[in-house]
This record gives C-alpha cells, sequence and structure tokens, in this order.
C-alpha cells in the first residue's frame, strides 16, 4: 500500500456525499412494500435495508433504512434516487460501475463493501441473487 | 531512560512516514527478525530434524533455539512443554481438537468471557454444539473490567474448561490472569489464557499463573506472520491426542496403523514455518533485550498521554478502564463519524488505525456499538504519533461537522 501525499479529505468526502449521508433521500419504511430486503456487512456492522413499491412494473416508491459510514449511507440514498419511477428490468441493469460512478469519488478497495451494500440488497433481496458478491471474482 | 528513537531505527518500516497506529493488529518487525530469516535463506536454507548435512543441523539447531527462547520467555518448566504453532488460533483449535474433543461431553460447561476474540469463541462453540456441552459468558462491569462476581457464581457450577483472554484486543483490559485462573483450577476446571494480545505487552510466567494452556502468536510481538507457540503443561499435553496428522509427528507408521511421537512433535505435523519461527526467536531476543518492563512502562506512559489527548477532544467516548489497567490499546468513538470514515480520513494524514468490530462481535454487542475506532500502541511508538492522530481526528470532526 503506497502512502498517500495529498492532505486531502474535502476532495474524498465531496459535499454533496456529506450532504446525501446527513440529509440521506427517501429514508425511512415503506407502508405496504411490494419488495423489502436488509443486508449487513459483517465485519463493520453496517446494515441496510431497502423497500420497494412496484406498480405495473414500475418502480413507484422506493425507501431505505439502515445505519452506517458516510459511503454506505450515501450510497443507498445515491441508488433510491435512481430507483425511483425506472422499470425493474432498468433497475436489474444497474451495475456496481453505476454505483461508482454516482458516488464520484475514488472508492480503495478497503471501502467497496461499504460503497456496494445497498446494490448488494437490491441484487439479493429484489433479484433473488443470493450469491451475488460485491468481490470481483479472480 | 527509555530511548524510543533508538528503538524506532531498528525498524525500517519507519523510512515510510506511516504513523503505525494499529499494532494490536500486527506489530512491526525489526531488522534483527528480518536479518535472521535472510540469513536462514540465504545460509542454511534446509528442512529440519530429517537431514544429515550440515545445513539441515544448523537449521534445525536455530529452530529448536526458538523453542528454548520460548520457554525462557513464558517460564515454561521445560522446552517440551512448548509447541510450535502457526499462530494463536491454530493453538486454540489444536486444545479443541486434541484435549477438547477427548475431555468434553454432553451438559459440560464451557466458560468464555464477552471479550474474547473470536478466534477464543469459535472453536469452543463449535467443540459445545458436536458435544452437547454449554457455554457461558463472563459479562464486563460499565468499566471494562470482567465481572469476577459473576465468574466465581460460573465456577460453582464447575466447568470442565475456562478460556480467557489476559489482554482484551478490543479494549486493552488487563484481566487478573493469576487469580483468575487460580480460581479455575480450584474449581476443577482446565484453563486456557489466550496470550495473544498479552505476551507482547504484558509477558508472562506461565508457572507463576498456573494456566494449562497459554497461546499467543508471532506477528503481534515484532515476528513475522505464520508462527505461533501453545504452551500446555506437560502432563496435560501427554494425555492429548494429535490436531493436525502426518508427516514427521509420528513414531511409527505401518499398514496397520501409526503410533504418535513424543510431545511437542506429536503436534507439528508436516513441515513447519521454519524461517518464521527462527524469526520469531530473533524477536524474543529483541524483547528480551529492551526488556518487557521496559515495554510494559513506555506503553503506558504513551497510553495515558493518549487518554488523556483524546478526552479533551469534543464528541469523544473512550471504552474500556482507565489506562493504568490496560495495555496500549484505546478503543473509542467520535459523535457523528462512523470509524470507517474515521480511518479513511487519517490515512489521508498516514495515520493507520483500525476501524470495525476487532473480530469482538459479542463485545460490540455489549457496548450497543457496530463497530469503534481503535488506536493501538507498542515500544515503538512516540508521542508525536499521538499528536499527529489527534490532528487526524480533529480533522475529520472539521469535515463531518
Amino acid at each position: 500500500m503506497s502512502i498517500q501525499k495529498e492532505p486531502v479529505d474535502e476532495q474524498f468526502y465531496r459535499e454533496y456525499i456529506l450532504d446525501h449521508y446527513k440529509n440521506p433521500r427517501n429514508f425511512g419504511r415503506l407502508e405496504g412494500a411490494t419488495l423489502s430486503h436488509e443486508e449487513d456487512n459483517p465485519l463493520c456492522g453496517d446494515v441496510i435495508g431497502i423497500d420497494l413499491l412496484v406498480k405495473d412494473g414500475i418502480i413507484a416508491d422506493v425507501r431505505f433504512h439502515g445505519r452506517g459510514c458516510a459511503i454506505s449511507q450515501a450510497s443507498a440514498s445515491l441508488l433510491t434516487e435512481r430507483l425511483h419511477g425506472i422499470t425493474l428490468a432498468e433497475a436489474r441493469k444497474i451495475s456496481k460501475e453505476d454505483v461508482f460512478e454516482d458516488l464520484g469519488i475514488d472508492i480503495s478497495p478497503a471501502r467497496v463493501k461499504c460503497a456496494l451494500l445497498s446494490l448488494k440488497v437490491l441484487k439479493v433481496g429484489a433479484w433473488g441473487l443470493g450469491d451475488w458478491s460485491t468481490e470481483e471474482d479472480e | 531512560m527509555y530511548d524510543v528513537d533508538a528503538v524506532r531505527r531498528d525498524f525500517p518500516i519507519f523510512d515510510t512516514g506511516v504513523v503505525y497506529l494499529d499494532s494490536a493488529n500486527t506489530s512491526q518487525r525489526p531488522r534483527q527478525v528480518l536479518d535472521a530469516m535472510e540469513e536462514y535463506h540465504t545460509k542454511f536454507n534446509a528442512n529440519i530434524h530429517r537431514s544429515a548435512y550440515r545445513i539441515s543441523e544448523l537449521a534445525t539447531e536455530r529452530y529448536e533455539g526458538t523453542r528454548a527462547k520460548a520457554k525462557r520467555f513464558i517460564n515454561a518448566a521445560s522446552t517440551r512443554e512448548i509447541v510450535f504453532t502457526r499462530g494463536t488460533t491454530e493453538g486454540i483449535n489444536l486444545v479443541a481438537y486434541g484435549w477438547g474433543r477427548r475431555n468434553i461431553g454432553p451438559g459440560d460447561l464451557i466458560v468464555l468471557t464477552i471479550l474474547e476474540h473470536h478466534s477464543n469463541i469459535v472453536p469452543w462453540q463449535i467443540l459445545a454444539a458436536e458435544k452437547g456441552a454449554r457455554v457461558e459468558w463472563v459479562d464486563i462491569d460499565e468499566s471494562g473490567r470482567l465481572r469476577q462476581d459473576q465468574f466465581r457464581a460460573l465456577l460453582d457450577q464447575s466447568p470442565k474448561l475456562v478460556a480467557f483472554g489476559q489482554v482484551s484486543n478490543a479494549m486493552g483490559t488487563i484481566n487478573p490472569v493469576k487469580e483468575m485462573t487460580a480460581a479455575a483450577r480450584a474449581a476443577g476446571a482446565v484453563v486456557l489464557v489466550d496470550g495473544a494480545q498479552g505476551a507482547p505487552h504484558a509477558g508472562i510466567d506461565v508457572q507463576d499463573v498456573g494456566c494449562d494452556f497459554y497461546a499467543f502468536s508471532s506477528h503481534k510481538m515484532l515476528g513475522p506472520t505464520g508462527a505461533g507457540i501453545l504452551y500446555g503443561r506437560r502432563e496435560i499435553l501427554e494425555g492429548m491426542d494429535p490436531f493436525l496428522s502426518g508427516g514427521d509427528m509420528i513414531k511409527k507408521v505401518s499398514r496397520e496403523g501409526t503410533t504418535y511421537a513424543e510431545i511437542p512433535t506429536r503436534f507439528e505435523a508436516g513441515t513447519m514455518p521454519i524461517a518464521q519461527l527462527i524469526g520469531l526467536g530473533a524477536a524474543f531476543d529483541y524483547l528480551d533485550a529492551v526488556g518487557m518492563d521496559s515495554v510494559r512502562g513506555h506503553e503506558r506512559e504513551i497510553t495515558e498521554y493518549a487518554m488523556e489527548a483524546l478526552g479533551d477532544l469534543p464528541g469523544l467516548t473512550v471504552y474500556g478502564p482507565p489506562a493504568s489497567e490496560r495495555a496500549g490499546v484505546v478503543a473509542f468513538d467520535v459523535a457523528g463519524i462512523h470509524p470507517h470514515d474515521l480511518a479513511t480520513i487519517l490515512d489521508r494524514h498516514q495515520v493507520a488505525i483500525r476501524a470495525g468490530q476487532h473480530c469482538a462481535q459479542p463485545l460490540m454487542d455489549r457496548l450497543g456499538v457496530t463497530a469503534t475506532a481503535r488506536a493501538s500502541f507498542y515500544l515503538y511508538t512516540k508521542r508525536e504519533e499521538v499528536d499527529v492522530l489527534i490532528e487526524g481526528i480533529a480533522d475529520a470532526q472539521r469535515i463531518f461537522a
């Protein structure tokens, strides 16, 4: 691991990441959710759950709940913004790269699981991909 | 006068500028340890115990030398009581397998504490599930000390085994290991002490403490990864079954069956991590030369300094007992900042701390937290490094304000 030289931080914890962390969008539970699932990261204890209300194949409403670091919470908040009003078929296509792009910051290997926890909730809960892993196959 | 700068000059890694505050996770290695392994690899690399040629004999001599050094370091009665392992985890599994499967039965009680590392929990849970035994836990009080009243009450139920750490990896609590061992043995229990944090930071005299087993790791005490020591009292080791089986651990193998070697060879199957164990020997020498009292004294001074400085920051919660009752480990929480975010920001200040559950999920549940930040110190830690930590935390607070 190389030593980072720049004094940093504002660059990493950009304003909008902190904003999504402090003021998460679509936070809470959804009464009468069609799909509801929760996952945790056993390494750090972070938890994220997502409730979806699906009408005619379209995600009519979405909420997330949970607790954790700024990266996991902000990425969940950003993901719910993506999910609003799109079809399930479109939602299925959301990739790891999409999540990283939304975050817009360089995620170090140690934080990848934080960043992808909300996507894991979607993949495992909504699509039943029980073996979906945030880790790349070597 | 303890000269921390002189100590630091022996550790090449500090040339990188890293502020390394994660020694409870793994320690750094001095040049002397690296040289000992380099010497083995370049001057007498050969397998041990098996060959009648010069460099193999030299390798065997150096390898067995570590056994003698380990015996002195923990004051065991004999080198036969020193079993080489690949680390604390293997040592505890060896006991769970080789002693536990023969001696634990249905309804038997195993006593653990809420401070334990997963490596001193999971092997016992597996054993208990297999044998129909039960596990009970000693809780902590509000200051992070084990509840001795509850411990004594559990001893009244005549446990077969009591297993606890000398020093908590997550909070740094130094447990009264001698008193607890005496009480447990008086109650008829076999006692295993997890010395992964204790051996590097507090040292031990196993004969004085009187425990049956003491397991520790090389990599937390200046040695390389992949090596460790299990101490077992001679009488108890002699009655134990092998754990791993294969080459070197046998007396005689025929098509009809196998008889096992004497202790400790019975527990050392296959080619052991020879280079690493030779490196561990150099680590024992290094700690002996500095003196464990000096190590302990320096750590206490740094820990007091750090706890005071952390206590001055707003929004800080420090877990565990006062500095006088802990090794160089300080677990804390910064209000409004998740430990992972804190660790990421501190990394940008070149500060390495651990953030997470510290392989102690039952303790995290008990504290009602999902994770903590943990700074840990060793004989090479400087006050200035604690200052950089404090600046980094203040910076994180500014960003998350």
